[in-house]
């Protein structure tokens, strides 16, 4: 019951803080406004997302060349350059994200929609 | 971004000093540049500054070699060592005759991506027109080896596959794999560079006076490992154009 009141004071306190986007303004730019706010949400979710597949698909990939280094240490030079090469493959998935999202993130949308 | 672009005073300096017979020569190609009191763009000044900075220093270096080595030669036979020993790891024994393109890339690479962090300077790699040159001369360059390796019929042949009844079902997707290859290494290249200077930018306009060394010791550590992982990749790229199948 505590956690729910807590819950809902929080909420209530994130909605108050909101209330400025409520007045809009007219005119131009401000026009646009649900899509500049919808071009921010999805560039967030973009490379959030990206982020975290990423870091979790690296994670599965050093853990096993650590493992493979301690089953066997002479092999260490090997398994650490095929470690490198992988990362380096699994992070040009992230940066593609990324090029998009800053894409998204840096356009001025009022000037060309 | 817009608030954050800022001269490059070398590009400055050569556009001041170059500026009027290049622009005289373009317009009398009939090609008019965008901005006419600077027709040469900063990337490209810093890509004439790298390859003349390269030849200058490796070519002063590389005066008389003896049989003995002497310091400084040895630090060169070393680097040249490095870039055979990925060659001959790669493609084999007959690896060697591609050093002159492959070290070539990887110390022209290697140099744009350094050079960013110098104060003064920017790095030509962090501009997508310079990374898809790159990409796109190691793949002129390695259908271009593996044909006349091969001869063209036989390098054609290649792209069907082991069994030809599959043929129709293996040439398209042989096909769009062999144009993604440019598209990733340009983009993967661009993408690093380009993240990395970004984020050193932006730390640097908000607390400018030690934080940007963390990022800057990131960046040295990215350069070095994109710049490997594409010379490996243009290898690995030759390798497979070039290798001839073991059948009989």
């Amino acid at each position: 019951m505590k956690r729910i009141q807590a819950f809902g004071l929080l909420l209530f306190f994130v909605l108050l803080a909101g209330s400025p986007l409520l007045a809009q303004e007219a005119g131009g730019v401000a026009d646009k406004a649900p899509l500049y706010k919808l071009s921010l949400i999805v560039g967030g979710a973009v490379i959030t997302l990206a982020a975290a597949a990423g870091a979790f698909c690296q994670a599965k990939a050093i853990s096993s060349a650590c493992e493979g280094i301690s089953r066997n240490p002479g092999s260490a030079p090997t398994i650490r350059f095929i470690m490198i090469f992988g990362l380096v493959l699994i992070e040009t998935l992230v940066i593609y994200a990324l090029l998009i999202a800053i894409v998204i993130l840096m356009i001025q949308w009022g000037k060309y929609v | 971004m817009e608030g954050l672009e800022h001269s490059v005073y070398v590009a400055d300096l050569f556009n001041k000093l170059l500026g009027k017979p290049i622009l005289a020569l373009l317009r009398l190609l009939g090609i008019e540049p965008k901005n006419p009191h600077a027709p040469v763009p900063d990337y490209l000044v810093m890509c004439i500054f790298v390859a003349l900075l390269l030849i200058v220093i490796l070519g002063l270096a590389s005066r008389k070699l003896s049989l003995v080595p002497s310091k400084r030669q040895s630090l060169l036979e070393m680097i040249l060592q490095a870039f055979e020993g990925i060659l001959t790891d790669v493609i084999g024994e007959s690896g060697k005759k591609y050093l002159p393109m492959i070290g070539t890339i990887g110390l022209f690479i290697f140099c744009s991506n350094m050079i960013g962090l110098v104060p003064g300077f920017m790095s030509p790699t962090s501009k997508l027109n310079v990374t898809a040159g790159c990409a796109l001369a190691v793949f002129v360059y390695y259908h271009w080896q593996g044909i006349k390796a091969q001869g063209p019929l036989r390098y054609l042949k290649h792209f069907t596959g082991p069994i030809p009844a599959l043929a129709p079902l293996l040439l398209p997707i042989e096909i769009i794999s062999h144009f993604s290859r440019p598209v990733s290494l340009s983009l993967r290249l661009f993408g690093n560079i380009f993240a990395e200077e970004l984020l050193i930018v932006i730390i640097a306009s908000i607390v400018p006076f030690v934080l940007p060394l963390p990022f800057m010791a990131v960046a040295i550590f990215t350069a070095v490992i994109q710049s490997f992982v594409f010379v490996l990749l243009a290898c690995i790229y030759i390798a497979g154009a070039v290798v001839h199948e073991e059948e009989q």
